[in-house]
C-alpha cells in the first residue's frame, strides 16, 4: 500500500478515521478471522445466485459478479472492474447462520423408569459474517430485539449472535427490488457492524475504505496493512453509496403501510392476491427477519432415546396456525393477509417498528412474482411506483 | 413369550405397483435390524414366503386397485389389519397406471393383449383410500426411507408421524437450494408438491416433478399461470401434472380443465 502503512490496530469507535486496504489486506483480514476461531462465511457464487458460504479468502468471493433481480426472477451478470461485492443480496441471509434451518434443542433418554436429558451440543464456533449489506446489518437488529422481547430467549441463538463478527459492505448496484431507501436501512451500512467497507474501484485502484466498529473490528485489522483515508478517498466512498441511492427507485412508505394494511383486513385485493399465492413459503424463508420455527419430536425404533429439534416454519404451512380441530388460516388469502399485514403493520404494534428491512428478498424470490410493495400500493388504491 | 412383550405383528401387502416402495423397507439396511427387534415380520413376501396369518397390528399397503378381485382383496386386508398405512404414489394417488382414467381402457385392451377377453381389469386406478379406511397415507414415488422409519417408529411409540404437508420449497429453502424456477427458469412442481422427499431434484438443478402428489395447499392453476409466463405451455402442462400421481385431486381437476380448454 502507498502512503503510511500501519500494522497495529486502529482506534475503534465512531468517528474514528476510516483506513484504506486494498485486496490483499481483505484477503489477510479473513484468514485471520479464520485464524482467531471464526467460521468465516460470505458471498459465493454457485447455482447460477450468490449465495453464504464458507470462504477461505478472497479467492472465494465472487469477483466480477453482479445480479439482475426483478419479481420472481434472479440472474447473475457480469460486472467490468472486478468487484468483489457488485451483486446485491441472494437468496441466504444471515438468518441462515445466526438460527439455522434444523437444529436439536435437547434429547433425553430413558433411564429405568425415569429419563435423563442431555442439553444441546456444545457451541459450534463463532461465525463471522463478510459482505453484510445494511439491510442485513438492520434484520440482524430486528432479530434482536424479537429475541429479546421473549420471555425465554434461546440461549444459543443469543451465544451465536452475540459471538458472531459481522464485516459489513455498502451496496453499489442496487437491485430492482431493492428499496432500503424507504425503510431507511441502506444502501450505506448502519450500526451494528464490527467493520463497514466500501468497495472502490476507480483509476486509483482496487481498494476499500473501512470503518471500525468495535474493538473486534479493531483488533482484526492487526494484521493487516492499512493506511488513514484520504479525503479524495472518502468522497469516492460517498459517490458510490450515493450513486447507489440514486439508482433505487421503488417505494414503500413503511408509516403509511402500517395504517393502510391496518385498515384493510377485508379489501378485495386480498383475494387477487390469493389467486396469484402459491402458499409455498417461500417468501417467509428468504425473508431475513421471519422468525418463526416449529419443534418435532424424534424417537428411535426402541423408544430409548428422544429429541426435540427446531426447524423454521412459515405462516404459509397449515400446521402453523394449527389449533385443535383444525388450521385457522385455512385458506391461502388469511395466510397472505397474514404475512403481509404482521411484517408491515402489526409488526409495529408487537415490536414497534416496520419487519421489513428493504431487501426485496421477497419480491425477486416468490415463484409466482408476487411484489408486496405493489400490493400494498393496491391496496392503499394507488398505482405502484415501480410495480405492475 | 408372554404376551406383554409380544412384539407388534407387521404385513405388507403389494396391489397394483412396482414394488419399489416395499424395497423401500428392505433398503434400511442399518436399520432393518431394530425393525425386526421391534416388529414381527408376519406377512411380506417380498422378503419371505414364510408368513404368519393375521390379524397384524401394523399393515403397510403399496400399490393401487385396478381389478375387480383386488377391489375384494383390500377389504379382507382392512379386517385382518389393526392400523393400515398405504405407501407410495400408487396406494394414496393411483399412481402413474391412472393413466387409464384419463383414456378409454377397453381400447388399450385391444391394441395391447392379442385375446383381451382374458382380461379382467377395471376401468380406473384409484388408490386405496377410495375402497377402505385409512390410518395414514405416506407419500412419495417411491417413498422416502426416512419417512417410512418415521411412520414406523410413531406406530410403534404410539405417537403422530411428523410428515408434513407442506411444499417442496420449504425442504429447498432449509437445504439452500437456489430456486430453480427464479434463478435459472426452469419449470418445477415444487411450489405445489408434498415435501418429504428433501427437495430431490432441485437439489441437482432440475424443476421437481411432483413425485409426491399435491401439498396441503396445492393451487396448481396459479402455478400454471405462473409458467406460461415463464414459456411452459399447456401441452406441457398437462404432461407436467399427469405422472405418478394424475389423479390427485388438485393435479387431476388442472389437467382436465387445461385439456378441456380452447387453445
Amino acid at each position: 500500500m502507498d502512503g503510511r502503512t500501519g500494522r497495529d490496530e486502529p482506534d475503534a469507535g465512531r468517528g474514528t478515521p476510516a483506513v484504506v486496504v486494498d485486496v490483499d489486506g481483505l484477503d489477510r483480514m479473513i484468514r485471520g478471522l479464520a485464524r482467531a476461531g471464526y467460521r468465516v462465511v460470505g458471498p459465493v457464487a454457485r447455482d447460477g445466485a450468490v449465495v453464504l458460504d464458507d470462504v477461505d479468502g478472497v479467492a472465494d468471493l465472487p469477483a466480477g459478479v453482479g445480479d439482475e433481480q426483478d419479481a420472481g426472477r434472479y440472474r447473475l451478470t457480469g460486472v467490468a472492474g472486478g468487484a468483489l461485492f457488485a451483486h446485491t443480496v441472494g437468496p441466504h441471509s444471515a438468518r441462515r447462520f445466526l438460527s439455522p434451518p434444523r437444529r436439536t434443542l435437547w434429547s433425553a433418554a430413558r433411564d429405568g423408569d425415569g429419563f435423563t436429558v442431555d442439553g444441546p451440543a456444545a457451541d459450534d464456533p463463532p461465525v463471522a459474517l463478510v459482505g453484510v449489506r445494511g439491510c442485513d446489518l438492520a434484520a440482524i437488529a430486528v432479530q434482536d430485539r424479537v429475541r429479546q422481547r421473549s420471555p425465554h430467549p434461546d440461549p444459543a441463538c443469543a451465544s451465536a449472535r452475540a459471538r458472531a463478527f459481522v464485516v459489513a459492505v455498502d451496496c453499489a448496484r442496487p437491485a430492482s427490488t431493492c428499496f432500503c431507501t424507504s425503510t431507511g436501512t441502506g444502501p450505506a451500512a448502519g450500526p451494528g457492524h464490527d467493520l463497514a467497507l466500501t468497495e472502490l474501484t476507480d483509476a486509483h485502484g482496487h481498494r476499500f475504505v473501512v470503518r471500525v466498529g468495535s474493538d473486534r473490528g479493531a483488533a482484526a485489522l492487526a494484521g493487516v496493512p492499512w493506511r488513514p483515508a484520504t479525503a479524495a478517498d472518502l468522497d469516492a466512498a460517498a459517490r458510490v453509496v450515493g450513486d447507489a441511492a440514486g439508482r433505487i427507485t421503488r417505494r414503500l412508505d413503511p408509516a403509511r403501510a402500517r395504517d393502510v394494511l391496518a385498515a384493510a383486513p377485508e379489501h378485495p385485493h386480498w383475494d387477487d392476491v390469493a389467486r396469484r399465492c402459491l402458499s409455498c413459503a417461500n417468501c417467509t424463508l428468504v425473508c431475513p427477519t421471519c422468525f418463526c420455527t416449529a419443534v418435532e419430536d424424534v424417537t428411535d425404533l426402541a423408544g430409548g432415546h428422544a429429541s426435540r429439534v427446531e426447524r423454521w416454519d412459515s405462516c404459509f404451512t397449515l400446521d402453523h396456525s394449527y389449533l385443535h380441530g383444525g388450521a385457522v388460516r385455512g385458506s391461502t388469502r388469511s395466510r397472505y393477509r397474514q404475512w403481509l399485514t404482521h411484517k408491515l403493520s402489526t409488526w409495529w404494534d408487537q415490536f414497534g417498528e416496520t419487519g421489513c428491512v428493504g431487501c426485496g428478498r421477497c419480491i425477486a424470490w416468490c415463484p409466482a412474482g408476487i411484489d408486496l410493495v405493489a400490493e400494498v400500493a393496491a391496496i392503499a388504491g394507488a398505482p405502484g411506483e415501480s410495480g405492475p | 413369550m408372554s404376551t406383554a412383550t409380544r412384539r407388534p405383528t407387521l404385513a405388507v401387502w403389494k396391489f397394483a405397483s412396482c414394488d419399489g416402495c416395499q424395497l423401500t423397507l428392505l433398503d434400511c439396511e442399518d436399520e432393518l435390524l431394530a425393525i425386526a427387534d421391534a416388529v414381527e415380520v408376519a406377512y411380506f413376501l417380498e422378503a419371505t414366503r414364510a408368513t404368519v396369518e393375521g390379524p397384524y397390528d401394523l399393515s403397510l399397503v403399496e400399490g393401487s386397485v385396478t381389478t375387480p378381485a383386488d377391489a375384494e382383496r383390500i377389504r379382507s386386508v382392512r379386517a385382518a389389519s389393526r392400523r393400515l398405512v398405504t405407501i407410495g404414489a400408487c396406494a394414496t394417488a393411483g399412481g402413474i397406471q391412472a393413466l387409464r382414467n384419463f383414456a378409454d381402457v377397453e381400447e388399450y385392451l385391444g391394441i395391447v393383449y392379442a385375446t383381451p377377453s382374458y382380461i379382467e381389469t377395471l376401468s380406473t386406478s384409484t388408490p386405496i383410500a377410495a375402497h377402505v379406511p385409512v390410518d395414514f397415507e405416506l407419500r412419495g414415488c417411491p417413498i422416502d426411507r426416512g419417512q417410512l422409519l418415521e411412520v414406523v417408529n410413531a406406530f410403534l411409540n404410539g405417537r403422530a408421524p411428523e410428515i408434513r404437508a407442506h411444499s417442496v420449497c420449504v425442504e429447498c429453502k432449509a437445504r439452500g437450494n437456489v430456486c430453480v424456477t427464479v434463478a435459472h427458469g426452469t419449470a418445477c412442481l415444487g411450489p405445489i408438491t408434498h415435501a418429504g422427499c428433501g427437495a430431490l431434484c432441485p437439489s441437482y438443478h432440475r424443476g421437481c416433478y411432483g413425485c409426491f402428489g399435491p401439498s396441503e395447499s396445492a393451487d396448481p392453476r396459479a402455478l400454471g399461470d405462473e409458467l406460461r409466463r415463464r414459456g411452459t405451455d399447456d401441452v406441457d402442462l398437462v404432461r407436467m401434472l399427469r405422472t405418478f400421481n394424475a389423479a390427485a385431486d388438485a393435479f387431476r381437476a388442472e389437467s382436465t380443465r387445461l385439456e378441456r380448454a380452447p387453445r
